[in-house]
């Protein structure tokens, strides 16, 4: 119980020239939902890359289990995959098969299970996102919301003990908002898992995680539980709870002077 | 100069790792293909996209390019007063050349086409990305069946274009003009050689359906995920099946056929 699920040591990733990971240090406790935040572009979706081994680290290590996902050969890497769900930030489903074949497709990927069973499996996921009657729908007849609560019901078909979530407040109306917060904490005590949430949403991350982490600029420039970062002093903390454009986190994509830029003509 | 001779150089690397992703890709493909096999209503799905689904546009060529080659072969040979060796002329042709390389050509701009927009379209929506995440070898799952399923019905469809082309020669010179009918097939039969004609044609249309199958496969795995991207991997399939068909068979055509 003691070692975390997962545990990034000083990780530092780049897309060819451009770094953008420089030094992340941060722990995943087995049974806790942790949430990381940052600015957009600051690099989450790649952290969720590296722990799923999709990407590989320049530097540092990524141990889930203890095992050095960078290390894993291919067959090991699939074996540790089955037992982690991730929701993709654009939901990523099937778009040639249904809704119900895109959440039972894990499941008949890599069980024999009987498809009675499987359709009863694939009926409770699609339940538990409120979708059931949307069963028989393709997923181009989905709304955006839509779309992504299928998707969670994918990711978390396997039942497995890490989950990954990419975002899986946007594009919900405040109610599915509350409903698929509470699933997702719901979801990780029931199955004794561990999860990851990458969020903007701040209001609803205190309410249901554990643990926080905030990033910048390739570091982790904050962390706490909600109590710490509700009452923390902490500017870059302070920036995202009050929703303010000036501060520590950037808003803009590195660029040079916008004065220069527009007075000079194209750079 | 100089940078003629970089621009030259870095184009020749870039090819060769082309060649080299191909390669490992073909390899990889190949891998996969057993999973592809007991799983075979996947691969049996991609067959009728690929090959069902090209059968109109085959058969509809294939019958025009008889009508031509008949009307065209009756001139010629009328002027030499064997109008009698139509039925050889047209199958010849057709068992040949025409049929694999026409139908081929438009195996490409039709099922390969639509092959390279469907897995680039998957690489876009980041489909092969969640496949990976979920344990499943998108190459096993995605690829894998759909390069089967043009490898089996090219040959198929290179062969129903043979017939329709012989059947539109056979429309022409007998039905029309009134080349005599007994005379049609049986200098035909006499002049196709088995293992000579239809072998070698078949042999030709396998390897263009290889060759079209992995352009296609390739061109859309390898895209560059955006719009942009996937439309210039279609030109592409397009454009290199083309020249990967004309050039093989010129290659094979001089190995087969040299009449020496
Ligand atoms: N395939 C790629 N090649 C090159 N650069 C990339 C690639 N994917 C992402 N990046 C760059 O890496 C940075 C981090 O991207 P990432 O998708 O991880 O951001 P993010 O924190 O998830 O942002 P958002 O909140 O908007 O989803 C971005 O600045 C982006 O420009
Ligand atoms: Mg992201």
């Amino acid at each position: 119980m003691s070692e975390p699920l997962v545990s990034l040591e000083n990780v530092r990733f780049a897309y060819g020239e451009r770094t953008i990971l420089r030094d992340i240090s941060l722990s995943i406790p087995r049974g806790k939902v942790v949430a990381i935040m940052g600015g957009s572009g600051c690099g989450k979706t790649t952290l969720l890359r590296l722990i799923g081994g999709q990407e590989r680290a320049v530097g540092g290590r990524v141990l889930v289990d203890g095992q050095d996902v960078a290390k894993l050969g291919r067959d090991k890497l699939y074996a540790m995959r089955r037992r982690m769900g991730m929701l993709f930030q654009f939901g990523a489903l099937f778009t040639d098969i249904s809704v119900f074949d895109n959440v039972a497709f894990p499941l008949r990927e890599h069980t024999d299970l009987p498809p009675e069973l499987i359709n009863d499996l694939v009926l409770m996921k699609l339940h538990a996102v409120g979708l059931r009657g949307a069963a028989r729908l393709m997923p181009g007849e989905l709304s955006g919301g839509m779309a992504r609560r299928v998707a969670l019901a994918r990711t978390i078909a396997l039942d497995p003990m890490l989950l990954m979530y990419d975002e899986p407040f946007t594009g919900l109306d405040p109610i599915s908002l509350g409903v698929i917060g509470q699933l997702i904490r719901r979801l990780n005590d029931a199955l004794g898992a561990s999860s990851v949430i990458v969020t903007h949403d701040i209001q609803e991350s205190l309410q249901i995680v554990d643990y926080i982490y905030f990033i910048s600029e390739g570091r982790v420039v904050a962390e706490g539980t909600p109590e710490d970062i509700r009452k923390t002093s902490d500017p870059f903390v302070h920036q995202f709870v009050h929703a303010e454009a000036d501060g520590p986190v950037p808003f803009h994509y590195p660029a040079g002077d916008y004065a220069t830029a527009l007075v000079g003509g194209p750079a | 100069m100089g940078g003629v001779f970089r621009k030259l150089g870095s184009m020749a690397i870039d090819m060769v790792w082309q060649l080299g992703f191909i390669a490992r890709f073909f390899w990889l493909i190949l891998y996969y293909s057993g999973q592809s096999f007991t799983r075979l209503r996947l691969t049996i799905r991609e067959l009728y996209f690929s090959g069902v689904l090209s059968l109109l546009i085959i058969l509809v060529s294939g019958l025009f390019v008889g009508l031509v080659l008949g009307l065209q072969g009756y001139e010629i040979l009328q002027r030499y007063g064997s109008t009698d060796a139509m039925g050889t002329m047209v199958a010849l042709s057709l068992l040949r050349e025409l049929g694999p390389v026409v139908a081929g050509l438009l195996f490409a701009s039709r099922a390969g086409s639509a092959v390279t927009a469907e897995i680039g379209l998957m690489k876009v929506t980041e489909q092969l990305k969640a496949m990976d995440m979920m344990a499943v070898s998108p190459i096993a799952r995605v690829v894998a069946p759909r390069f089967w399923g043009g490898v089996v019905s090219m040959p198929l469809l290179a062969a129903m274009f043979s017939a329709m082309g012989i059947f539109g020669g056979w429309l022409i010179g007998v039905v029309f003009i009134g080349v005599d009918n007994g005379a049609f097939w049986s200098q035909m039969q006499a002049a196709v050689d088995f293992r000579y004609d239809v072998l070698n044609g078949v042999i030709k249309s396998c390897a263009f359906g290889v060759a079209v199958a992995l352009i296609a496969v390739f061109e859309g795995y390898d895209c560059v995920p955006t719009a942009e991207g996937v439309s210039r991997a279609i030109t592409r399939t397009v454009v290199s099946s083309a020249l990967a068909i004309l050039a093989l068979d010129f290659v094979m055509t001089s190995f087969m056929f040299r009449g020496l």
